[in-house]
This record gives C-alpha cells, structure tokens and sequence, in this order.
C-alpha cells in the first residue's frame, strides 16, 4: 500500500511537468497548426538556464524569458512560412531541434549535469516530497496564470477567437500575426520552466526535451487540440497512468500500456477529450 | 513505353553490373546498406508521398523484420542451444516466442507479416475513427519510442541496449566472404528494383489514382461511396511490409541490429532523405535515402559533431527553399529544358 501511496507524488509530478509543456503545444497546434518538434529543446534550454543560475528563484522567470525569446525567434524566422502546413513544420522543426542539441552539446559538454536542489526544498511531507510538491505548485500557477490570461484579458481573449476561427478574427479586426507571437513566445517560455522543474527530479543532458516531447504530444492528441481542459486532465491522467504502468508492469512496458491506452480513448473521443464545436468538416 | 523505362533500365544496369564490378567491398557493403534503407524511403514514398500518411515509426517495422531475421541467424548459430547474449544475461531456456524463428519459412515471412499485422491492426483502430495528419504522424511517433523502451528493457528477450550482433553465416554462406556479401547486394537490389516497379505499377494504377485522391480530398473521397479507411491502411501495410523486408536484408548486410537503429530519430531520418529527394515521386524518395546515407557516412568520417548540424541545416534548407526536394527541382529545371526547345 505505501508502495502504491509512495508512486501517487512521482505520477502527479510527471503530470504537472506534462502540463507544462503540454499547454504550450495545445496552443500552437490548435492555433497555427504547427507541430513544434524543437519544444523540446526549449525544455532542455530552460533546464540549462537553471544550470547557469544555480538559484531556483531567479531561475524561473529567466528560463521563461529564455526559452519565449527563442521561441519568438523561431516562429518569427521560419514557422510564420509555414501555416497551414502542419507536417512540413514538423519537419522543419525536427532540424532545428537537431541544430539546437547539438549547440548544448558544445556548449555544455555531452554528459548529463547536476542542478543542487536548494536546502528549503529538501524533505517532505508524508509521502510528498517537497521538490514533487513545488513542481505540482509550478503547474498549478502555470495552468492558472493562462487561464487567467486567456479569460480575463483582452489579448487572451483574442487569442481565443483566433483558435476557434482565424478567418473570422481576422476579418474582425484581430491582428492574428501579433496574436501568433505572443501564443508562441508564452508557450515556449511554458516550456521553459517545465525545464527548470525538471531539474529538481533528474539531470539535464543536450538530449533532455526529446525523453519528454513525445509524451507531450500525446497529452495534445488526447485532450484534444487548443483545449486547455483537454491538457490539464490529458497530462494528469497520462502522468499518472505512466507511472502506475511502471509500477505495476515493468519500466519497459509502460509506454507500450501508455500508447495502447491513448489509441483506445481515441476510439472514443477521436478528436480527443474536449473538442471545438464548428461546422468546418476536416 | 521504351523511353518511359529508360531511365530505370539505365539504373538497374549500373546498380546491377557496374557497382559490383567497380566499388571494393567495403563500399559496396555500404551502397547496399543505404539501398536497405531505400526499400524503406519507397514505401514512405508511397505513404506519405502519395497518400499524405507521414509515417513517422518505420523504423519499428524495420526493426520487426531486422529482429526476425536476427532472431533466425542467432538461432541456427547456436545449433539447438541458447544464443550468446542470452547466456550473458543468464536466461537459462529458450523463450516460447523465440522458438518457431528457428524455421527459416517462418522466420522470413514473420519479418514482412509481423510489421503487416502490426500496420494493419493500427491503421485500422486509426483510421476508422478518421484520425488523421498529425495526430497519426504523432502516434506513430510515440509507437517508436516506445518499441525502443521495450526493446531495451526486455533484455534476456532482446540483447537490450546492444541488440544483436556477431553473426556468420546465411543459409550456410560465410557473411565474412565477399562472394557472400557480393550476392547480397545483388539481392538488395533486385528487391529494390522489383518493389519500385510494383510500386510505380500500383500507383499508376486505379487504386493508386484513388491513393491521391484520399490525401487530396477525404472527405470528398468518402462521398463518392469510397472507403479511404481501407486504401489508407492497405497503404499503411504495403509500406510496413517493405520496411519489414528492408531491415531483414539489413541485418545480413550490416551484420547487427539494434534499437538505436530503429528509434524516434532513425524513423525520422529516412523521412527526411524522402524529403530531401523528393516526396512527390517514388525515384526522387529512393534517391533521398541513397544520397542522404552517403552523405552521413562521409560526413560523420571527416567530423563527427558537424553532421548534426548539416543535418539540421540542410534540413531547414530544403524545407524552406525546395519543399519538393531534388526531385521537384530536376522536374523544374527539365520542364523550363523543354520550354526553351519549344521557342
């Protein structure tokens, strides 16, 4: 039973990080259709960020600026070509995943390097860890903050036009370019800090976005695109799956049990958990 | 008509005669490792170039088939008992779902029937529901990455993290021998040739034109009274098999299988060479997978590092320049060729 208890925090964990990451590739891909391969590397470049800083508290705002920053530039420099393009971006997107691993790598050094945890996140409570914990309470500000921003202010409320109709929030006056922008540099900044959470349960390694990126996506395609419902519950069920499969099976099984699951609930709900109402067929 | 298969006769002619008699062995290994993974390019070709599927996991279709035959040569090596890597990791019987692999029937048609099934069952659960475009090119993804993991975890079943390697003969053939890797070649390249035109054939053909139609326009597709569940996963099956196929050549040929061979990013690779050729022909994803494997090779000799970035580079390049790869643009050039005659 602890043994089961003790898997609770490591599952809601994976989970809050997921979201994170998860959230910004919900948007991109509901919103500009773009399926960004190199979010990844912006996890990776957030957990860098933390590497350098060596201070939790300073780290997370700056992995933010950082990884949005890049992000920008990405979109900016060659995404922006691509709309309406969904695989060529993925293509696109996997080289620059390419080139920006392999700058870690020459930057940082191939092998894996340690970020200490800061003393007054060592310990716990009961079964939950402090680190654990304060990784849930980044997901949770995270989820807030954007729902905040989508539902209160008015550039969040555009953006929410923009992903149910870009034609029709264009023709209404909505500068969907600026709109695109900002979605991409908050999600990539999203990223960011899911790096920096990272930190606190592994080492970071060039290599460190690709482990993630893949289960990011299927939080997307099970929740259901631009949804961000879809993402929260998505990213929970699935962290927690994850690592209840590896509990119950073995390591290896896991994703196998993860992927079998994903493909099932699509033979439900083929769009994913929460979808956009329209009359559009395809 | 003549004219119309000159070109391929003129290829076959040098791939067949020329290349064995000229290159020396070791690039002559190498030229048929790359046409390996060029009976995977065509049948990406065929999916994603005709039928808008980006299979984004061919590499565990290549690896069901590079397992299979792996799990033959391993086999017949160790004469009834157990293979090397099992002894290592201390599995003391055969497991059950290794023992029919020591029939060599069985074992080849396991290696294009395995990756089938699997395409078959997936592309049916996919595309019945109408998932499509990037939701398959992500599941696909993941199927990948998750074959990896278990490759990797199940250790006594699998070599782990190595795979298998250290094999020695074929069918009683030395692999060593390069008679023996000679006539491999030859038989690389004859299935190659053979599966391109049964590949041209099929997309010239009703079905194929159908094929296109699916990836232009499903819906409307559907409308007519068509079934695109069913060209698409007869589709998604046709390129598993091949890529089932393209990894039992491999594992004679190379002589090792393992997961690092077949993952996220290998599966991504050969997508690319498609690209890089030309996703909109089958020639032009064939040259893709030839070109883009030499250049690995002669790039990671002179410096290791640098091919990442060339890779990513050219990547990026191709996709913002000339998103229909070598292909699109020898048609461009040969179609203004032709305009120029003309005035």
């Amino acid at each position: 039973m602890t043994a089961f208890l003790n898997q609770l925090p490591i599952g809601l964990s994976i989970g809050a990080v997921l979201m994170l990451i998860a959230l910004g590739l919900t948007f991109t891909f509901g919103q500009m259709g773009v399926i960004n391969m190199a979010h990844g590397e912006f996890i990776m470049a957030g957990a860098y960020t933390a590497f350098l800083l060596q201070d939790m508290v300073l780290a997370l705002p700056a992995a933010f600026l950082v990884a949005g920053v890049m992000g920008l530039i990405l979109e900016r420099s060659a995404i922006r070509h691509f709309y309406g393009r969904p695989l060529d971006t993925l293509l696109l997107t996997w080289g620059v995943s390419l080139v920006l691993q392999q700058l870690a790598r020459d930057l940082f050094g191939a092998p894996n390097v340690q970020v200490p945890a800061p003393a007054w996140l060592s310990g716990g409570v009961g079964i939950l860890p402090y680190n654990r914990l304060f990784i849930m309470g980044l997901a949770v500000a995270g989820v807030v903050a954007v729902w905040l921003y989508l539902t209160r202010t008015g550039l969040g409320r555009r953006t929410q036009a923009v992903v149910q109709n870009r034609q029709l929030a264009a023709t209404s006056g909505i500068d969907t370019g600026r709109v695109d922008m900002l979605t991409f540099f908050i999600g990539s900044g999203l990223a960011g800090v899911a790096g920096v959470a990272l930190t606190l349960i592994g080492p970071v390694g060039p290599a460190l976005g690709t482990y993630y990126i893949v289960d990011a996506f299927l939080v997307v395609v099970a929740g259901g695109l631009g949804q961000l419902r879809g993402a929260v519950l998505a990213a929970l069920g699935l962290g927690l799956l994850n690592s209840y499969a590896e509990f119950w099976s073995d390591a290896s099984l896991a994703k196998v049990i993860v992927l079998a699951a994903v493909i099932a609930f699509l033979q439900v709900r083929p769009q994913g958990l929460f979808v956009l109402r329209s009359r559009v067929l395809t | 008509m003549i004219r119309r298969h000159l070109p391929f006769a003129a290829v076959a002619v040098v791939a067949l005669v020329a290349a064995p008699l000229l290159l020396e062995p070791f690039r002559l290994g190498l030229l048929a490792k790359y046409l390996c993974y060029a009976i995977v390019a065509l049948g990406i070709g065929l999916a994603w170039g005709k039928g808008g599927m980006l299979t984004l996991g061919q590499g565990v279709f290549f690896g069901l088939g590079g397992y299979s035959m792996a799990m033959y040569l391993k086999l017949t090596e160790a004469e009834g008992g157990l293979p090397d890597f099992m002894v290592w990791s201390g599995v003391e019987e055969l497991p059950a779902l290794w023992v029919p692999f020591a029939n060599p029937v069985f074992a080849m048609s396991m290696a294009v029937l395995g990756p089938v099934i699997l395409a078959v069952v997936l592309g049916t659960l996919v595309f019945r529901q109408r998932v499509r475009g990037a939701y398959f090119a992500i599941l696909t993804q993941a199927l990948a990455a998750a074959m990896v993991i278990l490759l990797v975890g199940q250790q006594g079943l699998t070599g782990g993290t190595n795979g298998m390697t250290n094999f020695f003969e074929l069918f009683g053939q030395d692999l060593a021998e390069d008679s023996t890797q000679r006539g491999l070649y030859l038989v690389v390249a004859g299935v190659l040739g053979v599966l391109y035109l049964g590949t041209r054939q099929l997309v010239n053909s009703r079905y194929g034109r159908l094929l296109v139609a699916v990836r232009d326009g499903e819906d409307r597709v559907r409308f007519l009274g068509y079934d695109p569940a069913l060209v698409k996963t007869v589709t998604f099956a046709a390129s598993a098999g091949m890529a089932g196929l393209a990894g039992a050549l491999f594992v004679p040929v190379v002589g090792i299988i393992s997961p690092a061979l077949l993952g996220v990013v290998p599966s991504l690779e050969l997508v690319v060479a498609v690209a890089v050729g030309g996703r909109h022909v089958l020639a032009g994803a064939v040259l893709g997978a030839v070109v883009m494997g030499y250049a690995k090779t002669a790039f990671s000799e002179q410096f290791a590092d640098g091919w990442l970035y060339l890779q990513g580079a050219l990547f990026i390049l191709v996709m913002t320049l000339a998103s229909k790869g070598i292909a699109g643009v020898a048609q461009t050039v040969a179609g203004r060729l032709r305009s120029a005659r003309a005035t």
